[in-house]
């Protein structure tokens, strides 16, 4: 029978959006339903919903509301981030080489990589360490005269390595580079204060910190010269054409508001569960090890590669006995490649091959932990066992 | 007799409309049935834009869909490297021996009821179910026997011949027991989105089922050209690679005789095509190597049975004699045109698969 019991530790990839989030926005699909350029009294209800929400959402980033573009989510801010100020820059003269990392989400990398392929734009690629990290030296060199943005994420989502943000973008600002960071993974479990960070420009999406999925926003400092990337009416200041989502605004907004009210007890909860899952996997599974910093990390984040496992296999075995995981990032399924982010932190294709993450939620119990340690240990076993006995 | 919901099946599915239809079978006799696809090693793009057409991300959400339909979980399970390393591998090799290999056999032998099949039963599942017209059968002494697909036309018994008692122990092919136009209209009482589809080939990794571009892409030293001989020496002619000539290929010799002249032999040690007279060209008889009985025991006599020695091929009566070293001899009634080495030749006892082997080189040719 298929296994009862399920311990989802998928939260990078989503989580459950909070049923207080659910209530705030209902009211917007049905009762309150106008189009917020409408004129009317139901569109000025939903204008004054929408422009609470900037409002709310600018608090905690500590920036104007008129700083914040609402999107469709992370992909849409990354897009709209990079595209938007690199097209700018170009029609106002200036160069055209961006910055990235080797660890960057897709939605920045495949970006940049048409931006090069197709519209002539240049691209620096930094290093980073074994562990995910930039070198703020490696980006200070990477400035050049020509360089005009800089994407570099907050935390990255396969590994969880924090990258020294505030660091990077006192450079960017030397050098007069942009700095636009993706913080989608971030957002809920680290600081959001945009001036304390110092960057330019940042990414956020509702469905990882308790929203709903499909909306996202886009902090843009002020004076920043953005082409639209979607056209048509004038909404969000002439930068994101396309009526606003408002029940899905205003249900991001109450997510981060909760998420940041509830900050302390949230990210104290997750780094517990955390490193139970951590020290439990490290000291009962025979070799497995930790990737991404030991403690520059996100609070809910554990990933690992696992010596001669086969991560889709494992994967496999996890979800039959009802244990929610990804590989790498749920964004690669059915992409048995080793991750590039990996790879980029010097594992061979091999090790790469056996990733597994594991990332805790609000609702993750030391039951789960231990339930999850223990498949692990039987699971693991189990696949090494059954590789060597398949003799060809 | 237990509870089928309490023995799980792993159905190997690949979005095609005969494995999509063996896990509906299993879902509705009431199994607690897991869905499962390897991702095989194929050709990414071939020139002139054809995609590859095994495991593509189209099939692998054909099936991802059909098994939420169904209700259950579905996975894709990595093969590529072994797949590639194998089957791939003993593919261009075989040819670079101047022989014919049949890949099937070889995938379901190593890929499918030992890789899939083992990583089912790690899964705790107690059968591995294919999309197959065979059918798994129980002899008088409690062996598993290996049967014919009631549809003659689409009997795939030959492909797995290879398997052996483990294997069929733990083997299911629910659609065996019915005919092709049968299994169509099961899909479209299950409502499977895949009534319609086309009938999938074989040389699954070869973007488009040309072989020899393949091999000219991937092998280019099998295209060495050498000389056209009949059996007596005679130069006739130069070739332009061995792996364009098969046994019986009358069309594109490019050599001028009185007589029709036929391949008869491929000579790898000399690079050499051998042509002759359709006389020449029959055969009546064939050894075989790396033969699997599918009893687990090799018989004790030589005895009569049916012989197939190609996929399309009809079974045709022979003696079948066993020899020492997993080979066999086998005489057939009267002689056969196109006794390809590398391809299987598979014993029949009317509907059963009594085992197969590899058709070995003429000694003469060797």
């Amino acid at each position: 029978m298929p296994s009862r019991r399920v311990v989802y530790l998928d939260h990078s990839a989503t989580t459950p959006t909070d049923p207080r989030v659910v209530e705030a926005m209902l009211p917007y699909f049905t009762e309150i339903y106008g189009n917020p350029a409408s004129s009317h009294s139901l569109g000025r209800k939903a204008e004054f919903a929408v422009e609470t929400a900037r409002e709310t959402i600018a608090h905690i980033l500590n920036c104007a509301p008129s700083e914040i573009i609402f999107t469709s989510g992370g992909s849409e801010s990354d897009n709209l981030a990079i595209r938007g100020a690199a097209w700018a820059a170009r029609t106002q003269g200036k160069g055209g080489r961006i910055i990235t990392a080797p660890v960057e989400h897709d939605a920045v990398g495949k970006t940049v990589a048409q931006m090069v392929a197709v519209m002539g734009f240049e691209q620096t690629i930094l290093p980073v360490d074994n562990q995910g990290m930039l070198n703020p030296d490696d980006f200070a060199q990477a400035c050049r005269a020509d360089s005009v943005i800089a994407s570099l994420m907050y935390a990255n989502n396969e590994v969880g390595t924090i990258e020294p943000i505030p660091q990077l973008a006192a450079i960017a600002q030397d050098h007069n580079v942009l700095l636009h960071t993706d913080a989608v993974q971030a957002a809920g479990q680290l600081p959001l204060d945009v001036q304390a960070l110092g960057v330019d420009m940042l990414s956020m999406s509702a469905h990882k910190f308790y929203g709903p999925k499909g909306v996202g926003a886009l902090y843009v400092r002020q004076g920043i010269e953005l082409a639209p990337t979607q056209s048509g009416g004038s909404q969000e200041d002439e930068r994101r054409a396309g009526t606003q989502n408002v029940p899905l605004i205003v249900g991001m907004a109450r997510a981060l508001e909760l998420a940041y009210e509830e900050f302390d007890a949230w990210t104290a909860h997750y780094q517990l569960m955390r490193d139970q899952l951590i020290d439990g996997v490290l000291s009962h599974v025979p070799g497995a090890h930790l990737t991404g910093h030991p403690t520059q990390r996100l609070p809910s984040h554990a990933s690992f590669l696992f010596e001669d496992v086969d991560s889709g296999a494992l994967i496999m075995h996890l979800d039959m006995r009802g244990v929610s995981a990804s590989g790498s990032s749920a964004c690669k399924t059915g992409n048995p490649e080793p991750s590039e982010v990996l790879l980029a932190m010097a594992y061979t294709p091999k090790e790469a091959s056996g990733s597994l993450r594991l990332t805790v939620g609000r609702q993750t119990t030391a039951e789960d932990i231990d339930y999850t340690v223990e498949t692990l240990v039987e699971t693991v076993e189990k696949l090494r066992k059954l590789s060597r006995e398949i003799i060809w | 007799m237990s509870n089928n919901a309490d023995i799980r099946v792993v159905v190997a599915m690949s979005g095609g409309v005969d494995s999509s239809v063996a896990a509906a079978l299993l879902v509705e006799q009431g199994y607690d049935v897991v869905g499962m696809m390897m991702r095989l090693w194929s050709e990414e793009t071939v020139a002139g834009g054809a995609h590859n057409r095994c495991c593509t991300p189209d099939q692998m959400a054909d099936a991802r869909r059909i098994a939420a339909r169904l209700g259950i979980p579905f996975y894709v399970l990595d093969t590529k490297e072994v797949f590639r390393n194998t089957i791939v591998e003993f593919f261009i090799d075989q040819h670079r021996q101047g022989v014919t290999p049949n890949p099937c056999l070889e995938c379901n032998r190593h890929i499918r009821f030992q890789f899939l099949q083992q990583n089912a039963l790690a899964l705790d599942a107690q059968y591995l179910a294919t999309g197959h017209y065979a059918r798994v059968a129980r002899g008088e002494d409690g062996r598993y026997l290996l049967k014919k697909g009631i549809d003659d036309h689409k009997d795939q018994s030959y492909v797995l011949s290879v398997l052996g008692q483990e294997q069929l122990a733990h083997a299911l092919f629910p659609v065996g027991e019915y005919s092709k136009p049968d299994v169509r209209q099961l899909a479209e009482r299950f409502g499977l989105p895949t009534a319609s589809k086309k009938d999938s080939q074989d040389l699954c990794f070869i973007g488009d089922n040309n072989y020899r571009r393949f091999l000219t892409d991937y092998a280019p030293d099998v295209m060495i050209p050498g000389p056209i001989i009949r059996q007596n020496g005679e130069f006739l002619g130069e070739h332009n690679g061995l792996v364009n000539y098969t046994i019986g290929q009358r069309k594109g010799l490019g050599v001028t005789s009185q007589e029709p002249l036929y391949v008869v032999g491929i000579n790898p040690h000399r690079n050499a095509v051998i042509v002759g007279t359709l006389d020449e060209l029959g055969n009546s008889s064939l050894t075989a190597k790396r033969v699997n009985w599918v009893s687990g025991e090799t018989p004790l006599e030589p005895f009569q049975a049916q012989v197939k020695i190609r996929y399309k091929a009809q079974p045709v009566d022979a003696w079948v004699e066993p020899l020492p070293d997993a080979r066999m001899a086998v005489r057939f009634d009267e002689p056969l045109r196109d006794i390809t080495p590398g391809q299987g030749a598979i014993v029949y006892d009317g509907d059963t698969v009594l085992g197969g082997g590899i058709i070995e080189r003429p000694a003469q040719e060797a």
